[in-house]
């Protein structure tokens, strides 16, 4: 088992820092269901985590308690040193942790570039007044704002389509521009929700080099579910794999495919 | 021909987020503001400031006040009347409670009282969407409108239980009041007018804008990536409460000048903005403008071609005139459901490769 405790260093050579996040014990219950049940996992600062598991193993509901929406009846979640409290879903968004939907979840009204900056909701704090008469702080920080939209733009190649409407766009492209929302926040943490699911194996590939450069460029730290077992192998540092709301594996894609557990879950089991 | 992006290059980011970024756009609504302000005070008299102007000037007020309800933040309200019979009572009070105090600052202080009571108002929208919200805001549309009838402080228990404007001033000018000017009473509602579509222009292009849109196309992601709901949606319902209050205040002050709450502020009232929001475009400054031109002016064309040109009698005019603006409507809303401001959307489009269009 790789040690993990002081941080690591990867493969390509990639610093792997402290725990930024970790979850403690978590059970989640719909009345008589068990979603989650008592889960324990940290995800390290700078680090691709990636949970997988079969349909209906609890993974959404996993990225769904650490994004806010649900909240877990026991366990702890700690961020950044700190058990955080019971908060709404913007507020966890406010403290740096970003995400994007398995089914799209865009503003289909709206452009591109207005869905992007939306995701700048927390670098911008200017007041309605000075919104209402557009001078100063509003429109100051409409431009400066625009300056790093624009980045993530050009990063994630649809500066062709940024004035387009997003109800308009294929649905890889749409794919790409929730993840361009997710990223305009500047996140510490960026969960995935599936994001190649749909895809074939050229949008894919496209995919996953945008997920690495996010995170050989930005630093940032991602959490991601995906099924397509070679995409999760080849691109994340550490897997947790659940199967029925329990954690059955946890550690480098080595050692989780090696795991006798994982292996029975995926390929079934005789039972005899 | 000349409208055209190609040569017209953008070199900053203020340049590029304007309101009109195509140059002909800008030149045109200059020329469309200097036409407002200098030359038609001028051309009008009675009749064209009291059956045209003011009406559309200021149910555009109250259009775009609702628009920023229903068409940016999705929220439907039926309680419009009510908010501007808010509006209206509140001005009625401030005037005749602190004279000193001029006129104008009365009209912007009634949308600031109406913001708060649309605020109250707005707080099942946390809880409730759509149709049901739709029921609650038809309950404050009924409360405020028995509340005026019902407590006399609000009429300052005159014995008709009607409120009339006193003649009120501005710069020397009388602005409410049987003595007004034509030209002085539709000068005093375009400056509100102007004002109030830069501001909503400003708010709905910015952050607010975003929020409110974010809110309206998908709530729930929009409250994950860091949109307050509650902050989102009242200030939807406060915005949107400030220009409908203003819009009820210059129509008590400077159009009716008297006003019994159930006739001019009853349910009628909220469908007609409502419809003039929806034939206009939801999410469309513009289509507030085209909305309140439609139903302001269509019936005005009709009256004048059926009695003035072809000599019907008054009675058969006005019956048939409900019967074709209503036809209009229906015919409208199944050709181009997403009105007016569509429609022009599609001709600047059309027009933008005039004459090559390949």
């Amino acid at each position: 088992m790789l040690d993990t405790s002081e941080g690591y260093v990867t493969e390509d050579g990639r610093k792997i820092g402290g725990v930024v996040m970790e979850m403690k014990n978590i059970t989640l219950r719909f009345g008589g269901v068990v979603a989650i049940k008592d889960i324990s996992f940290d995800v390290r600062e700078g680090e691709i985590r990636a949970i997988i598991g079969p349909n209906g193993a609890g993974k959404s509901s996993m990225l769904n308690v650490i994004s806010g929406f649900y909240n877990p009846q026991e366990g702890e979640v700690w961020y950044k040193g700190q058990r955080r409290p019971h908060m709404k879903p913007y507020q966890v968004a406010r403290q740096g942790i970003a995400r994007t939907f398995q089914n799209i979840a865009l503003f289909e009204g709206m452009t591109v570039l207005d869905n992007v900056m939306t995701g700048r909701i927390r670098q911008m704090q200017a007041g309605l007044l000075s919104q209402a008469i557009w001078k100063g702080k509003a429109e100051r920080e409409e431009v400066e704002n625009r300056e790093a939209v624009e980045k993530i733009i050009d990063f994630l190649e649809i500066q062709s389509i940024r004035k387009t409407p997003v109800g308009r766009l294929p649905y890889g492209l749409k794919k790409r521009v929730e993840l361009a929302r997710a990223l305009a926040a500047e996140p510490s943490i960026l969960l995935l929700d599936e994001p190649m699911a749909g895809m074939n194996v050229e949008e894919k590939e496209d995919m996953s080099r945008f997920v690495l450069d996010v995170n050989d460029e930005f630093g940032t730290t991602i959490v991601l579910i995906e099924h397509d077992m070679g995409v999760v192998m080849d691109l994340s540092d550490r897997v947790v794999v659940m199967d029925y709301g329990k954690k059955i594996g946890d550690g480098t894609p080595d050692e989780v495919r090696k795991n006798q557990d994982v292996i029975d879950a995926y390929l079934g089991v005789a039972h005899d | 021909m000349f409208y055209r992006e190609a040569g017209d290059f953008k070199s900053s980011y203020v340049e590029d987020g304007q309101t009109f970024p195509i140059r002909f756009d800008r030149y045109r609504y200059y020329a469309v503001l200097l036409v407002g302000f200098a030359v038609v005070p001028f051309l009008i008299n009675d009749y064209w400031v009291n059956a045209v102007f003011l009406p559309f000037l200021i149910y555009s007020i109250a259009a775009i006040g609702l628009n920023i309800l229903v068409g940016y933040c999705g929220q439907v309200s039926l309680g419009t009347g009510g908010f501007m019979a808010v509006g209206a009572y509140a001005c009625y009070k401030l005037m005749t409670a602190f004279e000193g105090i001029n006129v104008f600052f009365h009209v912007i202080l009634s949308g600031g009282i109406t913001a708060a009571v649309c605020v109250l108002f707005g707080l099942p929208s946390l809880r409730i969407k759509g149709f049901y919200l739709a029921v609650a805001t038809l309950a404050a549309q009924f409360f405020l409108v028995w509340l005026f009838n019902r407590v006399p402080w609000f009429y300052n228990y005159s014995a008709s239980g009607q409120i009339s404007a006193p003649e009120r001033t501005l710069f020397g000018i009388p602005v409410t009041g049987a003595e007004t000017a034509p030209w002085a009473a539709y000068l005093f509602c375009l400056v509100f007018c102007v004002a109030s579509a830069i501001i909503a222009r400003n708010l709905t292009r910015g952050m607010a804008g975003r929020k409110w849109m974010a809110i309206r196309d998908m709530d729930i992601a929009a409250e994950i990536i860091g949109v307050n709901p509650l902050k989102a949606k009242l200030s939807a319902f406060a915005i949107s409460g400030f220009f409908v209050g203003i819009s009820g205040a210059l129509f008590f002050s400077v159009y009716l000048g008297a006003v019994e709450v159930g006739e001019a502020f009853g349910i009628n009232k909220s469908f007609l903005v409502l419809f003039m929001v929806i034939i206009g475009g939801l999410g469309s400054i513009f289509g507030s403008f085209a909305g309140a031109a439609f139903l302001v002016l269509l019936p005005v064309l009709l009256k004048n071609v059926l009695v003035g040109t072809l000599g019907w009698p008054t009675d058969l005019a006005a019956h048939l005139e409900f019967i074709i603006v209503g036809a209009m409507i229906v015919v409208f809303l199944i050709a181009e459901p997403h009105g007016l401001a569509q429609l022009w959307r599609v001709a600047k489009e059309k027009l933008r490769l005039w004459p090559f269009p390949h």
